[in-house]
């Protein structure tokens, strides 16, 4: 048993971080490291950079134009792109639906899809979840009804994650509505473009736009753009939930923001001293870390296996729980770090481009402005992919046997 | 012993709670939000007509004469309909600065206007590196002919855009963190050299940094004696303390409110969320938060005007931690418990969750108030 990487691993560090190093442009690692919001071209910019070096398509195998790394591989990049302030990756195509058209894409839907995904060329957006079917998500209604060489959909879909930067969408669709629930649901491809599909914005609490809905009105879907086969795509479905849960911890992004709250609270001052020396303040921060480090040896764990045997299993339920009430302490203490200059809301000083008045520190410390809105954004972490409670519950079913 | 509230305090309950819940529903919360100036003045004289503003107002001076658990009475419904007009900030906390200067001519005057609400107050005590502590004063008044001259920068002063005048503490003696020293002034919003930076804060409501540059102001503006200050400040805040518990508890009470209406109509697996025993022991728990939240915002009202001062903040530290455990708990929960649809500006519940939030954060978070509470109580 030992705790350190490999040297071949180790040698493999160092290459993602002279890459991180030459080609992540500051403009882009000031945003990230700071918080500030990134747009679309920071991704897509981002994304094709890392084409053209051959990783566009990161967790994929050679034959599909991917560097062919393993799960631990995989780890490393992500954690070394996370510390140094690389976009995070835009998981739904190159994670989500390009593993489900390899494992079950026809070679036409493979050629088409997967190079533009890698490039960043086409931007993919997922559909699953609907007003009634989010933890069922198996409840779902959206209809897809043959129509000769087509499918005609109808319905809406919610929770659309930057699906207003989407070219394309994967859709779960109803095509058998006799069939038991799981039974009847198909997979479709959905070109943006089609006439009859509606984007409408869904704004959160932090006044942020990064989700919608998706009304689908007769909809007209080439046949061939289904993956697999009719009434199977549950089976896909359920596949791709498994990749949607590599990394799902996201321990270098929570390495990258546990560093900057202990430079934040050296900055702030309590009693005449920095609150990082507050004895309850400290307290709070080592939990989180210890929290932290525990978390990072069970991932690596969770790797260690997978090296044997590359699919995910339920243990990624414990990840995805820790991971996210990990995630939303250092966010909460953030916030929490600044105090009472947490609470001014300035659209204008969350974009990376403004610019403090010089001859005044209003209103606060600059990397106050946005730690509220970041707090209360991170507590979609614990609903989204499977709420938390769900988790529980598969932990208590497929790894407990309760 | 009797937590019962009087006739009258019930009865003053109810007009609040009747004239907001018929006034200020969410629309009209979010349009005033919305708008540049973010309070309305049509609201703020519907609140004047119903006595609202001159609850705390000394009777010589117009008002009713009432205290804290009138106060407490009414909150609870102004947290509930997100109330954004500076109830708080100017109808308790600045009315409770002026009481205490009640005698003196222009304070009297100042009361007098504010009870049938005329004129707007606000407290401009907080600075930037203060965090939550009352006596880190850095603000300077120079003495000048027979005037002061007032330069610093208060941070966060809520409401200060919509007031007409400020009540500015500023040093005319001692050093930063001082007892002595703290003096107090009335400050005109338009004072020259007087400059604020107004913005919203995350839950919707007002606040403003004010520079004061080389502020001219006549000794008469002066409250009290000079360098005695702060107990009359830190009294204030003790009021306003137990009335933000007071708000917290009426947004609370909704939030939980809310969260069992929604288990009961979202279903999910073909059956309401509510039947599931997971979320039933968290909402027993949002219940839990609750009752001790209100326990404790009733306990700062009956403590917040204590003359022994080491008793008053023991009580209202106590409060405030665990008002602030609370509010976390609820808020988080109450999210958590609307899943997807708790993220979103459409609901109440992301509004209540907001202001929660923020008051956590304000007259000090449930750390420093623990930390307070653990250094005034004997081993």
């Amino acid at each position: 048993m030992r705790l350190e990487f490999t040297d071949e691993e180790q040698v493999f560090r160092e290459e993602v971080r002279r890459f991180l190093r030459e080609q992540l442009s500051s403009d882009i690692s000031d945003k990230v490291l700071n918080g500030y919001e990134l747009g679309r071209e920071d991704h897509v910019m981002w994304q094709r950079r890392l084409h053209e070096r051959g990783w566009g398509g990161m967790g994929w195998p050679v034959e599909f134009g991917g560097p062919g790394w393993n799960s631990v591989q995989q780890y490393i990049f992500e954690e070394e792109s996370a510390l140094a302030g690389a976009p995070r990756l835009i998981p739904f195509g190159t994670k989500m639906v390009a593993p489900v058209i390899m494992a079950f894409g026809s070679v036409a839907q493979q050629r088409r899809f997967l190079p533009k995904i890698s490039s960043g060329a086409e931007w993919w957006c997922q559909g699953y979840s609907e007003p009634g079917a989010g933890s069922d998500l198996a409840s779902l209604k959206t209809r897809a009804v043959r129509d000769g060489d087509h499918y005609v959909v109808d319905g809406q879909k919610t929770w659309n994650t930057l699906g207003q930067y989407a070219d394309w969408i994967f859709c779960l669709v109803r095509t058998d509505p006799h069939a038991k629930q799981q039974s009847g649901i198909s997979f479709l491809l959905i070109d943006m473009k089609s006439p009859g599909i509606t984007v409408r914005p869904i704004m959160l609490l932090d006044g942020g736009h990064e989700v919608n809905e998706i009304w689908f009105e007769n909809v007209r879907v080439p046949v061939d753009n289904r993956i697999g086969e009719e009434n199977r795509g549950w089976t896909y479905a359920k596949f791709l939930l498994g990749h949607e849960r590599t990394n799902i911890a996201g321990i270098g992004i929570a390495k990258r923001e546990l560093a900057r709250l202990k430079r934040i609270a050296a900055c702030e001052y309590q009693h005449g001293r920095p609150l990082r020396e507050d004895p309850l303040f400290a307290a709070q921060i080592a939990q989180v870390e210890v929290d932290l480090w525990a978390l990072e040896i069970t991932n690596l764990r969770v790797l260690s296996a997978q090296r044997q045997s590359p699919s995910t299993g339920p243990e990624a339920s414990i990840l995805k729980i820790k991971g996210t009430e990990i995630h939303q302490s250092i966010s909460e203490l953030l916030m929490r770090a600044v105090g009472p200059y947490a609470l001014p809301l300035r659209r204008e000083a969350m974009e990376a481009g403004w610019q403090f008045d010089p001859t005044r520190e209003s209103p606060g410390p600059r990397y106050a402005s946005t730690l509220a809105s970041s707090y209360f954004n991170q507590r979609k972490l614990s609903i989204f992919g499977g709420s938390n409670e769900i988790q529980k519950n598969i932990i208590a079913k497929m790894i407990v046997g309760l | 012993m009797n937590f019962e509230f009087s006739e009258e305090q019930r009865q003053l309950h109810d007009v609040v709670e009747r004239y907001l819940s018929e006034q200020y529903g969410f629309a009209r919360y979010k349009t005033i939000k919305g708008s540049a100036e973010g309070w309305d003045p049509s609201v703020w004289r519907g609140l004047a007509d119903l006595g609202v503003l001159a609850i705390t107002v000394p009777a010589a001076q117009g008002g009713l004469g009432f205290g804290p658990l009138e106060t407490l009475a009414m909150m609870g419904d102004c947290g509930r309909t997100l109330l954004l007009e500076p109830v708080l900030s100017s109808a308790v906390i600045a009315t409770a600065v002026l009481r205490a200067f009640a005698g003196e001519q222009q304070a009297g005057a100042l009361l007098m206007r504010m009870a049938i609400g005329e004129e707007i107050a606000a407290l401009a005590h907080f600075e930037s590196g203060a965090r939550f502590e009352s006596q880190w004063v850095t603000t300077r008044a120079s003495r000048r002919d027979d005037g002061y001259v007032l330069d610093g920068h208060k941070g966060v002063v809520m409401h200060a855009g919509a007031a007409d005048t400020l009540l500015v503490s500023a040093r005319t003696a001692g050093q930063v963190g001082d007892v002595r020293g703290v003096s107090l002034f009335m400050v005109p919003s338009a004072a020259p050299g007087l400059v604020m930076d107004i913005y919203p804060t995350v839950d919707g409501q007002r606040a403003a940094d004010v520079y004061l540059q080389a502020v001219e102001l006549p000794e008469s503006s002066r409250l009290g004696a000079e360098g005695e200050a702060l107990g009359a400040v830190e009294g204030a805040l003790d009021i306003g303390l137990a009335a933000l518990c007071a708000d917290a508890v009426g947004v609370m009470q909704a939030m939980v409110d809310a969260t069992i209406e929604y288990v009961r109509v979202r279903h999910q697996f073909g059956q309401p969320i509510g039947r599931f025993q997971a979320l039933q022991h968290r909402i027993a728990d949002m219940q839990i938060h609750l009752e001790q939240a209100r326990s404790m915002s009733y306990l700062a009202a009956l403590r917040c005007t204590d003359e022994d001062v080491r008793e008053r903040r023991r009580a209202l530290s106590a409060a405030k931690a665990v008002l602030g455990q609370a509010a976390r708990f609820i808020g988080q929960q109450s999210v958590q418990l609307h899943g997807g649809m708790g993220m979103t500006d459409e609901l109440k519940v992301s509004h209540w969750f907001k202001r929660l939030t923020a008051a956590q954060l304000m007259f000090g978070d449930s750390d420093s108030h623990l930390q307070r509470y653990a250094s005034l109580t004997p081993a």
